[in-house]
């Protein structure tokens, strides 16, 4: 799809950096999205809130593996710490949602800056390991610092303002916020400065004897990536309307990461495809057994063997053979 | 089982139907069966009390044919994998896909404080007979969530003080799990302890899952106290009781125990290093009261294991549940004629032996034992009782006005009294 | 820190080395970072219990573990690892699901409950040491940490294996070039790597018992002293574990607040200025 869409911006006329025909596609995935409440359950509903959540975190994850080919094992504390922050202002210090969503979002870019600053020395193995220890970090303040983050127990607030209480009102707000984060995501990747990641992702030597500056590159793209898993993050503590540490630990950047994989490293949109199937799979998978934890395994393990391009990632390549 | 059947064809009803409900559908439900949703963790740090949950469950609903009020009840199990978020969303597949008539179960606050959240949103009747976190039953009071069969963290450390006290003990040191059931079982003891003129020497606080209690122990064994009072649950349980006997403080110095310590689930897998070890609680599985012998004999025949807290408290709360259904003619889709009815029943099958009331604030009133671990003629051990506080209260004996404007117990307030 | 407090550490730090030793040979000569390493862990440490139980010796369930979890190894790298050879980020991933399969198989086969492992009478109770009443079985734990160093260190420095794989972990390629057969010697390194977590698992079990959520506990230990010591470094994983131990045991003391901190901040920052850790080499 990307490379139809560069060979078609020279040729036609863009609308906000789109084509006609990428519009078109993107008006009606949106439109079908919108109306899966008249037709799905309450609970189901929930469900699709949680894919499309999710789907911003896969996707936030992406930018740095897909695109700069570093794959972090932090990213879920950087979700969390969104979504602790969020709540503590609207339970705690009684901040109006909008307030404590921006505040959200602002702390995770914090914390994706000290990630970023630390990590973009390392990469490959090195890169994952540090994030994951620095991911630690995070979960451990938020597990022994009791008088803020309520320690073991967690912290519940009214987070969701009274007009999105609704399962469909808060879905359809969710939609609305999930479309134009993948909008500017897919505008960032694509821009110039995406480009020199991709460059980045595939070959750092040659992009430092072309002059580009990597470090700062990569401390930049990190800095944004935190800032999408930041909004997540902020839309998950509307969601449950609950936080607590496993809010922030390995376990959700791992969930994060599998998500991204399953969808497929490098399409973006991925990632809400991979939300999709995994959050699916679960469902289904619980309803028979309660060995959710072997099969989510195996599935990474046969992910890994067979498809590790993953869903749009394999379809992709399938298109292309045909095409030849 | 009926689980797995009962969600597949919720699924496919409701996908058949539109959405939202309609009068012929709830009209049908009045004759359907009971639904009870049933969250425990069945896999994750506490997979062996979760699992002993279910079983409790399950005793009871054999034991009446899975028949109350005349109408079939159907128990819907999900997997809470020791996790709030996790517990959450089990909560909501069950209340809003499952649409079970209640929840009942969860093992660690933190999970049981998530989905108490949730039901105070939905309204769905909560019952939690293993969630001790103080505050439900008393100053954040949710009206549908009712502690039914459980108890309080501090109800039971209470009485232990008073027994400590009398025991002679003059300076008590604590080592506690660093999170709010630990800090309120502990307050409740340095409450009472201290109010009586003993001394908490030194507190310690560690956080769950704590593998190795050398730097802790080598403290203890340092200090000048009579006892040690340890607040432990699941696998720290068991290493701090194998470790404060490698250590050699067993000759040395008495353990009292939080009754989560003793319990069956710790001390099946132990040896010597548990015998003597003294609690305080409610339920002692070697207790010779005649109706506590038959529940423990007839649970150890069928799932080859002596009761513990997790069976005994399952299995008393969701008979509790019934004998209020029984009462209200089964009528369980009106949820606050169940509230208020499970309120107001006491529950007379109990297998402690005695019938046991609610208080005014939803809180069971209890008979303490103290107990001790001993060894059985077979070889295993259990807890006989070795004294009782009858009628203890959430409150013990303050007033609970009074009480309640006291903060609640956390690692900065442990009712401590200056000397 | 007195006396006490230092055998707390020293006894945790061996048993730390025996495990990350294991991690660090696979992770330095196959650049394969296992995160089953915890869940392998746990693995033998139940099996081992299982046959010292059944058998009533210890020996035999050190034995039974060490080759029960290296033939776990070898399924983990012979039937699944060789799908994805040389690519680093999916044979990470591909052992993290192979740990999730391995962790929910333990619950099904022992349960929930904490099992310790029985520890043989001569090796019970405790013993006087400088000036201290410190229990004999951890004693013995320091013991064997010092062994089994011993024992790498011969393996590694005075024979044919050893010198092989420590070419390896400088240039796999050119041993390759050189005619040796270096799946052979990547398998047995598996295999050992493996055998030490299994015995690793059987010890720690008799003292810190075994429970679901030990291999993600053991496996971040492991973690911090191999990234701390250097990929492929001996000498590295033994500084490290002592590093770890040591201060996992004067966290607990004085800044139980900061539990986590105390070590995961130290790996950061030296991950962040010297990736390669103390004494690790460029891959």
């Amino acid at each position: 799809m990307m490379t139809v869409m560069t060979q078609a911006t020279s040729q036609s006329r863009t609308f906000a950096g789109m084509t006609g025909r990428a519009v078109m596609i993107a008006l009606i995935v949106v439109a079908v999205a919108a109306a899966l409440p008249l037709v799905l359950t309450n609970y189901q509903v929930g469900l699709a809130t949680e894919i499309l959540i999710f789907g911003i975190l896969a996707m936030s994850i992406d930018i740095l593996a897909g695109f700069a080919g570093r794959t972090s094992l932090g990213h879920g504390a950087i979700f969390g710490v969104s979504s602790y922050v969020v709540v503590y202002a609207t339970a705690q210090a009684g901040l109006p949602p909008a307030a404590a969503f921006a505040l959200g979002m602002v702390a995770a870019t914090l914390v994706a800056v000290i990630f970023g600053l630390l990590a973009v020395r390392t990469s490959g193995v090195y890169f994952l390991l540090l994030t994951l220890a620095l991911g630690m970090i995070v979960w451990g303040i938020c597990l022994r610092w009791t008088q803020v983050t309520g320690g073991e127990n967690g912290m519940r607030g009214d987070v969701r303002p009274e007009w999105l209480v609704a399962h469909r009102a808060f879905y359809w707000a969710v939609l609305a916020g999930a479309s134009a984060v993948s909008y500017a995501m897919w505008r960032f990747v694509r821009s110039p400065f995406g480009l020199t990641l991709l460059g980045i992702r595939d070959s750092e030597s040659r992009m430092r004897s072309l002059g580009y500056n990597v470090p700062v590159h990569l401390f930049v793209g990190f800095t944004v990536s935190g800032f999408f898993a930041g909004i997540a993050g902020a839309l998950y503590a509307m969601f449950n309307n609950f936080v607590s540490p496993s809010t922030v630990a390995l376990a959700q950047s791992v969930e994060g990461v599998l998500m991204m994989i399953a969808g497929g490293v490098g399409t973006l949109f991925g990632g809400f495809v991979g939300a999709a199937a995994i959050i699916a799979l679960e469902n289904v998978v619980s309803a028979y057994t309660e060995r959710w934890q072997m099969v989510l395994g195996v599935t990474f393990i046969l992910i890994m063997i067979f498809t590790p391009e993953g869903i749009i990632g394999t379809l992709r390549a399938m298109l292309t053979r045909k095409a030849r | 089982m009926h689980r797995r059947q009962f969600l597949k064809t919720s699924t496919a009803a409701l996908a058949a139907a539109s959405v939202g409900a309609s009068p012929w559908r709830s009209a049908r439900a009045q004759a359907g069966p009971i639904k009870i949703g049933l969250l425990a963790p069945l896999t994750g740090v506490v997979a062996s009390g979760g699992k002993e949950m279910v079983e409790g469950v399950q005793f009871y609903l054999d034991s009446v044919k899975s028949q109350v009020a005349g109408r079939k009840v159907e128990l819907v199990i999900e997997d809470d994998a020791s996790n709030p978020d996790t517990a959450l969303q089990k909560a909501r597949r069950l209340v809003e896909q499952g649409n079970c008539h209640m929840l009942i179960g969860n093992l660690l606050a933190n999970t049981g404080l998530a989905v108490a959240n949730y039901v105070k949103g939905t309204g769905t009747p909560y019952f939690i007979p293993i969630i001790a976190a103080d505050d439900l039953t008393q100053r954040q009071r949710i009206k549908n969530v009712i502690r039914v069969a459980g108890y309080s963290a501090s109800a039971f450390t209470h009485p232990f003080g008073d027994w400590a006290l009398k025991q002679g003990y003059k300076k008590i040191a604590t080592i506690s799990q660093d999170y709010t059931f630990g800090h309120e079982q502990c307050g409740g003891l340095a409450q009472v302890f201290t109010e009586g003129g003993g001394e908490i020497v030194q507190q310690f606080w560690h956080p769950l899952n704590t593998a190795d209690f050398s730097p802790y122990l080598g403290q203890l064994a340092d200090l000048k106290i009579d006892a040690v009072f340890a607040m432990e649950t699941g696998a720290d349980a068991t290493r701090l009781i194998q470790q404060y006997s490698s250590f050699g403080l067993k000759a040395k110095t008495p353990l009292l125990a939080a009754m989560n310590g003793t319990d069956q689930s710790v001390i099946r897998t132990l040896g010597e290093e548990c015998d003597g070890i003294i609690a305080a609680a409610h339920f002692a599985e070697g207790s010779d009261n005649p109706v506590t012998q038959k529940f423990t004999r007839e649970y150890e025949a069928k799932y080859g294991r002596i009761p513990s807290l997790y069976g005994f408290s399952m299995y008393s709360g969701v008979m509790w549940v019934a004998e209020a259904l029984e009462k209200m003619g089964g009528k369980v889709e009106d949820r606050d004629l169940l509230i208020d009815t499970v309120l107001k029943t006491e529950l007379t099958g109990s297998p402690l032996g005695k019938t046991v009331k609610l208080d005014s604030y939803g809180n069971p009133i209890y008979d303490v034992q103290i107990r001790k671990v001993v060894k059985r003629a077979d070889g295993k051990y259990w807890n006989v009782p070795v004294t009782s506080y009858p009628n203890v209260s959430q409150f013990w004996t303050y007033d609970p006005e009074t009480y309640m404007k006291q903060p609640p117990y956390s690692r900065s307030f442990q009712g401590i009294k200056k000397a | 820190m007195n006396t006490f407090q230092l055998f707390n550490g020293l006894t945790f730090a061996a048993l730390l080395f025996v495990v990350a030793s294991g991690f660090t040979l696979i992770f330095g000569l196959l650049r394969i970072v296992n995160l089953a390493h915890g869940a392998l862990y746990l693995f033998g440490g139940y099996i081992g219990f299982t046959v010292a139980t059944k058998t009533g010796s210890f020996a035999l369930g050190c034995l039974g573990a060490m080759v029960a979890i290296a033939a776990i190894g070898f399924v983990l790298d012979q039937g699944l690892l060789r799908f994805v050879r040389g690519n680093d980020l999916r044979q990470v991933l591909l052992t993290l699901g192979f740990a999730f399969v391995l962790n929910d198989l333990a619950l099904v086969i022992w349960g929930g409950d904490s099992f310790t492992v029985p520890i043989p009478q001569v090796l019970r109770g405790g013993s006087r040491i400088f000036g201290v009443f410190y229990p004999t079985y951890r004693l013995f734990v320091l013991v064997t940490g010092i062994v089994v160093f011993a024992a790498l260190w011969g393996l590694l420095n005075h024979t044919r294996l050893g010198a092989l794989i420590r070419a390896g972990v400088d240039d796999a390629e050119m041993v390759e070039a050189s005619g040796v057969n270096i799946r052979r010697v990547f398998l047995v390194t598996f295999l050992l790597g493996s055998a030490l977590a299994g015995l690793g698992g059987l010890m720690g079990g008799a003292f810190l018992s075994l429970y679901p959520s030990a291999d993600a506990e053991i496996l971040v230990f492991s973690l911090a002293v191999v990234i701390i010591g250097g990929r492929g470094s001996l000498v590295g994983v033994g500084v490290g574990s002592l590093l770890v131990g040591l201060l996992n045991t004067l966290g607990q003391v004085m800044f139980p607040e900061l539990a986590y901190f105390v070590i995961f901040g130290p790996m950061a920052v030296l991950l962040a200025f010297r990736p390669l850790g103390l004494f690790g080499r460029a891959a």
